[in-house]
């Protein structure tokens, strides 16, 4: 049994609770994977946990990591004890204040959960590239490599700083390290307190800037003197080694747990040595244990402070028969003679090895999480003891193209037959990733054994997959990679076995259970027969039970998650069935008792019943008959899809080579469409005899799988049993036929369209033109279906658009299709319209975020293409410069089509003087005047064709012909980047005079990273980082980019008022200087059934909360206020609005008097707002400046 | 004039009492109520159904997406303070017990057994001096007949009675068959008291959206007629039970008959929240005069003097009752 000293943590929590304790200002900026060590610390503050010195830490959230930096930085300067944490990008954007800090000898930690930084592609996960691109800055860097140490090492670390007076990074493996739950040995307050020099403290403090002591710091030095100064901190970096060390001694004193600057482990006499840092270590260690055991002499040396490199303890723990040295990079520097550990390492021995050096080869491993397992350990020692190892060589993957790559090697399994280990796949939204949590953390406290939990995720924001790694063991557990041999294997989801290979990792005589609604014959029966055969091949003993009837009987709905831990315990045995049962129903109380008996009854009834249900299948000798798995695209998918994005969805990406993928980021767009998720329940199903043709259905789409077209009676030729259609009423298509069609394998079934459709049955009101069935028995039919709906013809775009009306422009092709968004999101349906209406001559600059990972997330990607091969064209750069980087788009097309332009001019006399002036001429109005304009760069590209390649005129202007044709610019992100991260770029972009749109999809929090507080959050909604309930007003950005004048500014909300959302789009593209658009969009953040965010946007425009507006600069010249007002005064109530919501519920069941006043402050701050937007919808601006009022007055446009 | 009254076994200074309402989610307010008079203090009804709805949501909108990403295995910040469900109530009403010296009695609508039972214990364990149990719920079977409803009614109350200390008195709805019958077995499963009636939300239509929409009136002193009825017939047949009257008591007048009918105590809302607080003190002197100027010694000497039992005319509030309103309408007094 454990006790409190012990707790059931990942490293984000084990390093935090030590950071969190030892300081007394903490900076704050969420970003993957080190967002939950700040939210821990926000949590704890709000909640007015202590520090060691009795005082409650200050945690301010910045508006970037550049801005915690910054914070730090002087909080440091004025006498705190400060901290921060951070990854990757963000670790960059502090890398000028980390050289201020440690130029100044400031002691002061930033703990670092190590992430690859974004290259040809960003990526979450973890690697050393970040830590590895700020190893210049001053800061001794010291590596954790588990979850223990991440919490002893923050502890040194803290400890270190303050008496070496150089500031500490330490960094342990994003995710692997992370994220990785597990138990610990905690570090007391005692035992912190005991850590920390008092004194030093007091020494910190008396360096602070104080006007009672005044010093002057930053100054600016010439030549004469900066280079010597800059030498005068040597003796700090000098000691640094030792104090560190010293302070894991004095760690190792209080608590038996030894650490070393450099640990050696392996033969006493070892000829082959890896030399490593992070958790990787942990592998080769286990590794190198079992290859000792065979007699082989091999060892690791484990590299924890890494700055400043000490030569001397790195000699010291190297042993001298040593031979082959490989050291391994978990980062990449092209071009570089070899990665930084490498070179370290090499000019380490190079200038104090005594004798023969060894022989050292650089390996890199493991970026951005790639599995580094003990096989591939050995792959390379067996590499070392090569006649001529491999000077250069990667691990972990297959390099066809500069065989860099050592082949993976062998299966080899290290770790003992006391560990347990079980594999559990859910969906995100079943609960199995929480279960299982639970299941370690009554492991954990409940026994003694040695707990680990680490979860994978897919990339879908809907519908997402998760696979459960879960170990247990008597003795330690370092095992830092996913499972390959599990004991146990657990199905949550029925559907998973016609998609996911699960028992690919499965041992000989393992176990595997199912939820099916079968029973056991029939669940045999229904197995694909890959499955099947690995039952049979494996030996595996497989167990149904009904889950979901059970949970349904126990009154769960589909919360199958305490049904399937139940079975799991009785039938894995890791501890006593009895004991374990006993443990789930108290955790069962424990969890629920807030919410009531009813719920702990359920929950306890469905532990009783879950093993009265589970049931053996009896597995024939045979799997003969049984279908196969279905391909995972389509088969009209392109070759590179089948070979390349298919083999990614089977979850075998790791088995692609190297010359499978492209050399620099570029990926085809539109693969969404091969890819069908299935993964509604239920879909929508029309009523064309009840349908009004609003088309607000295919408006409020978040994944564009309910369309609309119109097209001629002759086109439904050959139209599939079943295929709907009438007669469209409306003008300009009245009279045509009219279809709305589901793409039923697309949608995620989240109910928006039926909501917001507003044709209801009038003898029936219940049932609507749209209603909700069953996916599965119409899923062949409604195939079928779509396909043939998608081969009738398109719309006439330019006759759509120049109509304008949402039903016209809703009949257009989206190209942005199935996202992996969540279901219901608010901020999808803003990006479909704006590929409807200017997909095809869109470019898209796209700042990091939700938008980013649905728009551009592998394997597959929405933005999609028109029947002429036209479509988006996307590019994410970053978080923080996406205005930025979307002007630059704009830069490089003007300048295309100004040289375009030119070149027309000196070749006119050969192409011919009409051609040429009705190409340079052309408006290009609307989509009618751009068609025009295509039709003519056709015919000048044939002209060109016919002229002398020789020519340099003709050679460009063929290349750049195209931009005489107009181009839509688009920048788009959420408000995380436009009001705090990315603000001063896009202010900065809006003072120019260039044709851009910037769209703003307003979530008012972080919704990517979790839902932390940005300036865009209202008063009174609780966001993390601020728990309490906002206590200021949101940013108007709107109201700071009209301040311009020349910039077009709309505030919309689709689900309130579609028409003036669609509107406003057009509006912004057609205004020719820098346009922004302020998207409401609903999120899961808010806290409530997102099928009802149409009402909540009515809501939300309706008590003044969000209200509409236009403001449009070219109503200046016309004598006219360029602000209109769309939403009319405030008629609802705020409080209703908010009430709906948990983010402001949850502030009033907190502390309901704060709630009141802060409703109160909403209720002022919108009244306010609203006045002065009425004010302003008066007033006439003179287009030479000053203001006057206005003749007549409106507040509506139309 | 003396105007105590004794209510499920509490002395109280007068029989008005403040009737379940959302008026006690405010301390202030509450304060302000005792100040003003309130001899009792009945909180809002704990509704079980929305407990376990809330639960239900937060487990669908919330916790359905909670580690279900990589970068984000939460979006809703986590706060210790974040009172759910039963905690939420049971705090207010510790609170409230703190803030005030009057009685404060408890008010539970529970829909399954092990709810009732449960919150009933935590009403008592957080302070209640009393617990009203209401028993509202909207039979919309086709297959469970009356007698199992009301069995499943007694039986319940039979449990909560064996688990708590604290009086209980049960709030009806009018609409059962046999009232007096129901509430007899309701005194012998334990019940000390009774309030009459229970007030709904009824549905209304909205004819352009086609869509119910739901809304509380404030009730009427018309509504009062029923009540008195019913408690003139009860506090005769069932002697022995407190008896309170809840809907339709606007004037001390109407305070006035409902205690002749056998109100021990008279729950007001509609009053207050039409009047303000101050119509307490108000309502309680215009009854102290009122007994005064007709020398009354006490307004014990009043109670039940008009049930049943006592009143001049029984046949008044049984069938002849109907006769006799009939008998009175002429057609000249209804303009024909």
């Amino acid at each position: 049994m454990s006790d409190k000293s012990t707790m059931v943590v990942d490293g984000n929590e084990a390093a935090a609770s030590v950071a969190y304790r030892l300081s007394e200002v903490i900076a704050i900026y969420p970003i993957t994977p080190a967002s939950p060590m700040g939210e821990f610390s926000d949590e704890w503050s709000a909640r007015n946990c202590q520090n060691v010195w009795g005082a409650v830490p200050t945690v301010a959230e910045m508006q970037s990591e550049a801005g915690a930096a910054g914070t730090i930085h002087g909080a440091l300067q004025a006498g705190s004890l400060a901290t921060t944490f951070t990854a990757s990008q963000g670790l960059l954007l502090m890398i000028p204040n980390m050289y201020k800090i440690a130029g100044e000898l400031t002691p002061f930690v930033l703990h670092v959960a190590a992430r690859t930084l974004a290259t040809h592609a960003l990526s979450i996960f973890g690697d050393h590239s970040d830590v590895m691109a700020v190893r210049q800055t001053g800061f001794a860097m010291l590596c954790s490599t588990t979850v223990q140490e991440a919490h002893d090492l923050a502890a040194v670390s803290h400890a270190a700083t303050l008496r070496a007076r150089v500031p500490m990074m330490h960094f342990f493996d994003g995710f692997r390290t992370s994220h990785e739950l597990t138990r610990i040995q905690k570090l007391s307050d005692e035992q912190l307190l005991s850590l920390v020099d008092d004194e030093l403290i007091r020494k910190h403090r008396e360096r602070a800037l104080t006007p009672d002591n005044p010093v002057i710091r930053g100054t600016a030095q010439n030549p004469d003197v900066f280079f010597q100064a800059r030498e005068a901190c040597n003796s700090y970096y000098d000691a640094t080694p030792g104090i560190v060390a010293e302070e894991m001694e004095k760690l190792a004193v209080l608590t038996g747990r030894k650490y070393e600057l450099f640990s050696y482990e392996g033969h006493a006499e070892a000829e082959r040595v890896i030399i490593v840092m992070g958790s990787g270590a942990q592998t080769v260690r286990e590794t190198v244990k079992a290859l000792v055991a065979k007699g082989e002499k091999v060892g690791v040396l484990t590299i924890r402070l890494y700055r400043p490199f000490s030569i001397e303890h790195f000699l010291a723990k190297l042993p001298r028969s040593v031979q082959r040295i490989a050291v391994l990079d978990r980062t990449k520097e092209p071009g570089a003679i070899g990665d930084p550990l490498f070179l370290d390492v090499v000019t380490a021995l190079t200038e104090n090895w005594e004798g023969p050096l060894p022989k050292v080869v650089a390996g890199r491993y493991g970026l951005s999480s790639k599995e580094f397992t003990p096989r591939m350990v050995k792959a390379v020692y067996d590499e070392l003891s090569a006649s001529s190892p491999r000077r250069r060589f990667t691990i972990g993957i297959v390099d066809d193209v500069t065989h860099l790559s050592l082949p993976r090697g062998e299966q080899f399994d290290v770790l003992g037959k006391d560990v347990h280990q079980a594999m559990f796949f859910g969906l995100g939204s079943d609960g199995t990733v929480g279960a299982n949590k639970n299941t370690i953390k009554i492991v954990g406290t409940e026994t003694t054994r040695q707990v680990q939990g680490y979860f994978v995720y897919d990339s879908k924001k809907s519908g997402t997959i998760t696979v459960s790694h879960v170990r247990f063991s008597d003795g330690l557990l370092d095992a830092p990679y996913l499972i390959e041999q599990a004991d146990f294997v657990g199905c949550h989801q029925w559907e998973f076995v016609d998609q996911v290979d699960m028992l690919v990792t499965i041992r000989d005589g393992g176990t595997f259970l199912i939820s099916s609604p079968y029973n056991p014959e029939e669940t045999w029966k229904r197995f694909p027969i890959e499955l099947a055969q690995q039952i049979i091949d494996k030996h595996v003993q497989v167990y149904v039970i009904d889950a979901n009837a059970v949970a349904h009987e126990a009154g769960l709905g589909r919360r199958t998650n305490t049904v399937m831990q139940t079975c799991y315990f009785a039938l894995s045995k890791v501890i006593d069935v009895e004991q374990a049962l006993g443990n789930i129903k108290r955790t069962i109380e424990y969890t629920y008792a807030k919410k009531g008996a009813e719920i702990v009854r359920k929950n306890i009834a469905a532990v009783d019943h879950a093993l009265a249900n589970l049931k053996r299948v009896e597995v024939p000798s045979s799997a003969a008959g049984h279908h196969g798995r279905p391909p995972v695209v389509t088969a009209n998918a392109p070759d590179f899809v089948k070979r390349v994005t298919a083999t990614i969805i089977e979850g075998r990406g790791d088995l692609l080579p190297v010359s499978a993928f492209p050399i620099d980021g570029t990926w085809p767009t539109a693969t969404t469409q091969y890819e069908k998720r299935n993964i509604a329940l239920e879909i929508p199903v029309w009523d064309s005899s009840i349908c009004i043709q609003c088309n607000k259905c295919t408006m409020s789409c978040p994944h564009a799988a309910i369309r609309a077209k119109v097209y001629d009676e002759p086109d439904l030729a050959g139209a599939p049993e079943g295929f709907k259609h009438t007669t469209y009423k409306a003008e300009p298509f009245k009279g045509k036929k009219y279809t709305i069609q589901v793409a039923a394998e697309d949608c995620t079934g989240c109910r928006l369209c039926v909501e917001v459709c507003p044709a209801k049955d009038k003898t029936n009101p219940r049932h609507k033109a749209l209603d909700m069935i069953p996916q599965r028995p119409v899923r062949d039919a409604e195939r079928e279906r779509y396909s043939f709906f998608l081969e009738l013809p398109e719309v006439d775009k330019k006759v759509a658009v120049a109509k304008g009306d949402v039903k016209s422009v809703q009949l257009l092709r989206p190209l942005f299709e199935f996202s992996g968004a969540c279901a219901g999101c608010g901020e999808t349906p803003y990006v479909k319209l704006l590929t409807q209406l200017f997909g095809d001559r869109a470019l898209i600059a796209n700042a990091t975020g939700c938008t980013s990972i649905y728009g551009g997330n592998l394997p597959t990607t929405p933005y999609a293409t028109d029947t002429n091969g036209r479509g988006p064209a996307w590019a994410n750069s970053l978080f923080e410069d996406n205005a930025e980087f979307g002007f630059g788009f704009r830069l490089s097309v003007d300048t295309h089509q100004s040289y375009a332009r030119q070149l027309l001019q000196r070749l006119s006399g050969q192409l011919g003087d009409e051609l040429v002036k009705a190409l340079l001429d052309s408006e290009q109005v609307g989509d009618g005047g751009i068609e025009e304009q295509r039709a003519r760069v056709v015919a000048l590209k044939d002209k060109l064709a016919g002229m002398s390649r020789d020519s340099v005129d003709v050679r460009h202007l063929s290349a750049l012909a195209d931009y005489l044709v107009r181009k839509s610019i688009w920048l788009l992100g959420g408000d995380g980047w436009a009001y705090d991260i990315g603000y001063g770029g896009l202010d900065h972009v809006l003072a120019q005079d260039r044709n851009v749109n910037i769209l703003v999809l307003d979530t008012e929090v972080y919704s990517n990273t979790g839902g932390q507080a940005s300036k865009a959050t209202p008063i009174g909604a609780s966001a993390k980082f601020a728990t309490a309930g906002k206590a200021t007003a949101k940013k108007d950005l709107g109201m700071l980019a009209m301040s311009y004048g020349h910039v077009y500014v709309a505030r919309i909300a689709w689900g309130a008022k579609d028409a003036q959302t669609v509107k406003a789009f057009m509006e912004a593209e057609a205004h020719p200087g820098p346009s922004l658009i302020i998207a409401y969009s609903h999120c899961i953040a808010h806290g409530y059934d997102l099928s009802q965010g149409c009402n909540q946007q009515k809501l939300a425009v309706d008590s003044g909360a969000w209200p509409l507006y236009r403001f449009d600069p070219k109503r200046i010249a016309a004598g006219e206020p360029p602000l209109v007002l769309d939403s009319g005064t405030p008629k609802g109530s705020l409080r209703e609005y908010m009430m709906n919501e948990t983010r402001f519920r949850m502030v009033e069941k907190m502390d309901p008097k704060r709630f009141n006043k802060l409703m109160e402050l909403a209720e002022q701050h919108a009244k306010r707002r609203t006045e002065t937007y009425e004010q302003m919808a008066k007033l006439v601006v003179s287009a030479y400046g000053g203001t006057q009022p206005a003749v007549t007055t409106s507040t509506e446009a139309e | 004039m003396d105007l105590s009254t004794k209510y499920l076994g509490l002395n109280l200074k007068h029989p008005l009492v403040v009737g379940a309402s959302p008026l006690v989610n405010d301390l202030d307010q509450v304060r302000r109520l005792e100040d003003a008079g309130a001899a009792a203090i009945v909180m809002q009804s704990l509704f079980e159904e929305q407990l376990l709805l809330e639960a239900a949501a937060a487990q669908a909108y919330i916790e359905v997406h909670e580690n279900a990403s990589a970068e984000a295995l939460d979006f809703i910040p986590k706060a210790s303070e974040y009172l759910l469900g039963p905690d939420e109530y049971l705090e207010q009403l510790r609170k409230v017990k703190a803030a005030v010296k009057v009685p404060v009695i408890g008010s539970l609508n529970g829909v399954t057994a092990s709810g009732w039972l449960d919150y009933a214990t935590k009403i008592e364990q957080a302070g209640a001096d009393a617990l009203e149990l209401n028993v509202y719920m909207l039979p919309s079977s086709v297959t469970e007949s009356a007698a199992v409803l009301e069995e499943r009614t007694v039986e319940m109350v039979r449990t909560v009675r064996s688990k708590v200390k604290i009086p209980v008195s049960v709030k009806l709805s009018p609409f059962y068959t046999s009232p007096v019958n129901l509430v007899s077995q309701l005194a012998a499963a334990g019940a000390d008291g009774f309030v009459v009636f229970n007030r709904f939300y009824q549905p209304d239509i909205d004819i352009e959206q086609l869509e119910v929409r739901h809304s509380l009136e404030l009730s009427t002193s018309a509504e009062l007629r029923l009540r008195l009825r019913w408690l003139a017939v009860l506090s005769a047949k069932v002697p022995g039970v407190s008896l309170a009257v809840t809907g339709g008591v606007h004037t001390a007048t109407d305070a006035l008959k409902a205690v002749m009918a056998g109100a021990n105590a008279v729950q007001s809302v509609s009053a207050i929240l039409k009047n303000g607080p101050s119509w307490l003190g108000k309502a309680r002197d215009e009854m102290a005069l009122w007994l005064e100027s007709r020398e009354y010694e006490s307004l014990g000497q009043a109670l039940g003097s008009m049930n049943l039992a006592h009143c001049p005319e029984p046949q008044a509030y049984e069938r002849g009752n109907y006769m006799r309103v009939l008998r009175t309408w002429t057609r000249t007094n209804l303009g024909w």
